[in-house]
């Protein structure tokens, strides 16, 4: 690959360079589309998706028929969520994502994918040995309780609504929000109150 | 194609390493290769599949070593040389050669907001009843394609049971290769811990992926 004996920040700036130099990307995007998956976009729009389905069972109904139309009252879809799916944990199955092939990740409600969900370690083992990969996240489940990973692809992706802890009844939709982590949305952590 | 991204059930990778939810990037070019890969694809015209393609395509020793957006910019790279918009020379040199190539013209910001906020929906009408329904047993073809395919290979061989059918959506295999969409059935197949990888296996998990109708035949 040419320039790869650069170091990569000077390849990036260079390859920016030439693609603005001849027309082919407009800095505006770039600086939107950074702006975008900086600050707008990330897994706090999955928290609110999954508190609003911990406090309205008609929406929990909704999210689990079609993901994709229930988040997008909330106000979120697009790229990276064209399609998805919602699985809820229960006290007898849990729910991981993985994306063995890539790292297909729901976007819209989760943002981008941590590094960890990119890497090789992730990827490889949570197919093979995910109750393994739940003790690198300190999770522990029941050893009666079964675990469902799903093998994502880009056409489909899953968000995890996770169980909603005890002690925390009469809490508002925003303070559950606040408890509910990305990765319990993957689905390596629980969430606690 | 069999390349090293291909990860599923390879071992000696190490352990998961969590990292606190606001981290976002871990260099400052990270986001711009983020931003770069996407708004490239406009002039471009390349899929995602073609896209992922180039990344998966990565000789293997590099693909493992590289980090994340280091694929990301290396595939992008080869994209912009393989379809012309950009000289290898002019990767070497730094700085633009010549003209452009007649291309698409580029995303404002707008235009960028957009394609975020409505992405690239693969759902197609379907052509025709699919082939599975729900509870019926299926193998997933043992099969090495030299092209892209979204069949990881530890499944393959392997019985399972479809579970949902997901509609019909534009078929990777083909799109990747500029072969159009070839829209195919898209099912949600589960495999038992045991039958993917033997007794040892935990049999309380059980391992779903999405496949293509073409991907399964029955068992």
């Amino acid at each position: 690959m040419s320039g790869e004996l650069r170091p990569v920040d000077a390849r990036v700036r260079a390859l920016e360079s030439i693609l603005v130099e001849k027309g082919y990307v407009d800095p505006a995007a770039l600086d939107e589309i950074i702006e975008t998956y900086q600050h707008r976009v990330g897994p706090r729009n999955g928290a609110h998706v999954v508190a609003r389905s911990w406090t309205d069972p008609d929406f929990a109904a909704r999210l689990a028929d079609d993901a994709t139309a229930a988040v997008a009252e909330l106000g979120y879809g697009g790229r990276g969520g064209e399609h998805l799916a919602a699985v809820f944990n229960s006290p007898r199955e849990h729910h991981l994502v993985v994306c063995t092939l890539c790292s297909c990740y729901p976007w819209p409600v989760l943002g981008l994918p941590p590094v960890w969900y990119k890497s090789p370690a992730y990827r490889s083992r949570a197919v093979l040995d995910p109750r393994g990969v739940l003790a690198d996240f300190g999770t522990v489940l029941d050893d009666d309780v079964a675990i469902r990973v799903h093998d994502s692809t880009s056409e489909l992706r899953y968000l995890v609504v996770p169980q909603r802890p005890a002690g925390t009844d009469g809490w508002s939709a925003d303070e559950l929000a606040a408890i509910v982590s990305r990765d319990a949305m993957i689905g390596t952590r629980l969430v606690s109150a | 194609m069999n390349g090293a991204h291909d990860l599923g059930g390879a071992m000696g990778f190490g352990p998961v390493e969590p990292e606190p939810e606001d981290v976002r990037f871990h260099a400052g070019w990270e986001p711009l290769v983020l931003a770069l890969t996407l708004a490239a694809a406009r002039p471009g015209g390349w899929s995602i599949d073609e896209s992922r393609h180039a990344r998966e395509s990565l000789p293997p020793p590099v693909y493992l070593t590289l980090t994340y957006y280091e694929i990301w910019l290396a595939a992008t790279e080869e994209l912009l040389v393989t379809h012309g918009l950009v000289g290898a020379d002019e990767l070497d040199a730094g700085r633009s050669l010549r003209p452009r190539a007649d291309a698409p013209a580029a995303l404002d910001a707008d235009a960028a907001a957009r394609v975020l906020a409505t992405g690239a929906p693969t759902e197609r009408d379907g052509t025709g009843p699919p082939r599975f329904a729900p509870g019926d047993r299926v193998r997933a073809r043992v099969m090495h394609p030299r092209g892209h395919t979204r069949l990881p290979r530890y499944v393959r061989g392997r019985c399972g049971t479809v579970e949902t059918h997901r509609g019909t959506h534009v078929l990777p295999d083909a799109r990747a290769h500029g072969h159009g969409e070839c829209p195919e059935p898209l099912y949600t197949v589960v495999f038992t811990g045991p039958e993917l990888w033997g007794p040892d296996a935990d049999p309380t998990t059980t391992v779903s992926v999405d496949a293509w109708e073409s991907y399964l035949e029955t068992a």
